[in-house]
């Protein structure tokens, strides 16, 4: 229920944003990219700022005083990039953790993703505290203060850490190099983390689209030279930080720490992450099986190795002594059964005759065969003129079952054929395919795939012989259901008027399949 | 096909950007966070010192001896654990701080510690500090006093240090 409202308020939200920027460029589509190249423009000016600073008690503060105002137009605009731009990675991150929760893709065999997400939530946290310390003004004072009284609360210290920050003659400038030490190792570890979390679907994108890239970096340098990242005073040990700026992005927990007791801090922690990593089984979901290959069918073609959005077909060499040189194997542990690759197979035809219908690659619950049969049977509410049958993708406006409607996982697993079937049999006079928002795909490729396979860019192909205006593609987000009816009515007034497909051949009843997939017509 | 980018999408898109991109870099040192009540300083005793073992101290006897390299052979034998500390801080006769500090360490081996905050008013304070670090000692080992006229935000610090007779205060 809660993950619904949410969904549904993204929708809602990315559809504004959609305004602005346009799909292709909506940053809420690509907000996993947006912090790789975040990720990119605060280590290399972190690299940049290392050449200038000074390690030391009092180095420390005076070198970054140094770059930020007698050098401020290159090292201080590098500087406020370095500050904002993780700013902008942990707002970045929070809204995909909570964006890919709302839309419920952490559950099933997409766990990985999800899991190995978490550790990169805490290493960009540490990261960034760890950074703020090096600064050695008041907030970096502060930090050091708060950070080691949490750190002395857990009984590995032999010494309390938090003393090193007691008087000014306790410190030693030889901290300061551990902290650049830590400074560099956890990001570095943050990167191996970010790699792995990727690791399991295909071409993951880690560049956002250009333009918003651009956008990105024109606005961070902007407000590198209109709003300069600035220092806080020297630290005094001394004296205490009574009124500090914080970083609310990434030390918005520090006035929940210093207001609760370590003990607690140290359990909400361990509770959100064990309740973060824990997620994907709360409830778990009860996955249809993976895509099953079969090799009688399969030439080892290597289709829905292209296009499987998950990593989860492999070629490997041929086993069974049939004169290809290939053949393709799916990983169980990877296969989300979007069925992506039974509508790549190019045997993935409802035309076919022969005993049963079998393809290449299926799923076992849904296979092509009972595909045909619900065509067959959302047809049979059509009446009327301009009759349109809808496949729909359920992740998407028209995600609902319906009259006319058969509702798939992902609308690319309707290989073209299908089109081709139902309008050459009179099905339907039209088909629309009704898969999720513009923006962004549920299963990632399923609306690029579906788009060049019926623009006849990418195989298998849409056949000439469909009429291209009696196919109605529509990418509407969830919040849209009713502008999806709206259209689909208006593209069922089009095809009233338009003179009927001269080209039906209707399936008798005696070649009508029945459930056990028996023979079809041919072409 | 997802359409195109425009150059409508580029200006829309380019002041969202900048809105967002200014309120995070806002974000980044506003509102500012009040730490400590203004008027008020820290103190903060804090130390590291082990009880005191010498009264589980015992003298070998011939047949240890007899068992021990000559290299590693010694008098007497100690527990290896610390007996534990206790700290007391009274404020302008009040006492706000009374602990016994256990040794640390999974096997109590390592010295006990403490570091603890206290904030108080600015303006003058007397501070009596004791402790008593070993168990045989009826009252306290050590016990220091001093008086300091806090300012505020001032952090005002105690220490221990044996060497030093006891409590240092600065």
């Amino acid at each position: 229920m809660l993950r619904r409202l949410f969904n549904r308020g993204f929708d809602r939200v990315e559809r504004l944003l959609d305004g602005a920027f346009g799909p292709a460029w909506n940053p809420l589509a690509h907000l996993g990219s947006l912090g790789w190249l975040l990720f990119w423009v605060v280590a290399g000016t972190g690299l940049y700022l290392f050449i200038f600073f000074d390690t030391g008690v009092h180095a420390a503060y005076e070198s970054v005083q140094w770059l930020s105002e007698d050098h401020w137009y290159h090292a201080g605009v590098a500087r406020s990039f370095h500050r904002y731009a993780s700013d902008l990675m942990v707002l970045v991150m929070l809204i995909h953790i909570l964006r890919e929760w709302a839309m419920d893709r952490l559950r099933g065999r997409r766990w990985f993703s999800w899991v190995t997400g978490v550790p990169v939530l805490w290493f960009v946290y540490i990261s960034g505290i760890t950074g703020y310390w090096l600064v050695w003004d008041t907030l970096a004072q502060y930090v050091a203060t708060v950070s080691t009284e949490l750190l002395d609360a857990l009984p590995f210290f032999s010494e309390p850490i938090a003393r090193n920050f007691l008087s000014p003659e306790t410190l030693n400038s030889r901290f300061f190099t551990l902290m650049v030490f830590l400074h560099i190792a956890i990001p570095l570890m943050l990167l191996l983390m970010m790699w792995i979390h990727i690791q399991r679907i295909t071409d993951a994108r880690t560049n956002p689209p250009r333009g918003l890239g651009i956008m990105t970096l024109l606005a961070l340098l902007a407000v590198a030279l209109v709003m300069p990242a600035v220092s806080q005073g020297p630290a005094d040990l001394a004296t205490v930080p009574q009124r500090v700026g914080v970083d609310w992005f990434i030390l918005s927990l520090y006035p929940v720490i210093e207001s609760v007791p370590p003990g607690v801090i140290w359990t909400g922690a361990l509770v959100i992450t064990f309740l973060m990593i824990g997620l994907p089984w709360l409830p778990p979901r009860r996955e249809a099986p993976a895509a099953v290959v079969t090799l009688d069918h399969c030439n080892g073609c290597a289709r829905c190795v292209a296009d499987c959005p998950y990593a989860a077909i492999t070629l490997v060499a041929r086993s069974d002594g049939a004169p290809f040189t290939h053949e393709v194997v799916v990983n169980e542990d990877r296969c989300v059964s979007c069925g992506i690759c039974m509508g790549s197979c190019p045997s993935s035809t409802p035309f076919r005759r022969s005993e049963e219908l079998t393809t290449g690659i299926d799923l076992p619950s849904r296979p092509l065969s009972q595909l045909r049969l619900e065509v067959i049977e959302a047809a049979r509410s059509l009446t009327g003129e301009g009759r349109v049958l809808t496949l729909a993708c359920q992740h998407g406006s028209a995600g609902a079952e319906g009259p006319g409607r058969v509702v798939l996982p992902c609308v690319a697993m309707a290989p073209p054929s299908l089109i081709d079937y139902i309008i050459s049999r009179g099905l339907a006079d039209g088909v629309a395919i009704a898969g999720c928002s513009e923006r962004e795909c549920f299963n990632r490729y399923g609306q690029e795939w579906t788009e060049q396979r019926f623009a006849r860019q990418r195989d298998p192909y849409l056949r000439e012989r469909v009429p291209r205006e009696r196919l109605l593609l529509l990418w509407h987000g969830t919040s849209e259901a009713r502008r999806t009816l709206r259209e689909i009515a208006s593209f069922g007034a089009r095809l009233a008027a338009m003179p009927a497909y001269g080209k039906v051949r209707p399936i008798t009843e005696t070649r009508a399949p029945d459930r056990a997939g028996a023979p079809e017509a041919g072409t | 096909m997802t359409r195109p980018a425009r150059y409508r999408d580029m200006v829309a898109g380019g002041i969202v950007t900048l809105a967002v991109t200014a309120g995070a870099a806002w974000l980044s040192a506003k509102p500012e966070w009040q730490s400590l009540e203004p008027g008020m300083a820290l103190v903060r005793i804090s130390f590291t010192h082990g009880g005191d073992r010498s009264g589980s101290c015992r003298p070998l006897t011939a047949e240890e001896l007899a068992t021990l390299p000559r290299n590693m052979q010694r008098k007497e034998i100690c527990d290896t654990h610390y007996p534990p500390v206790t700290v007391e801080l009274d404020v302008d006769g009040q006492t706000v701080l009374a602990r016994e500090l256990p040794p640390s360490g999974f096997n109590g081996t390592g010295p006990s510690r403490l570091y603890q905050r206290i904030e108080l008013p600015a303006g003058s304070h007397d501070f009596v500090a004791r402790l008593r670090d070993n168990p045989q000692t009826a009252g306290f080992d050590y016990e220091n006093r001093a008086q300091a006229d806090l300012v505020p935000g001032q952090s005002y610090v105690i220490e221990f240090k044996p060497a030093q007779g006891g409590f240092t205060f600065r």
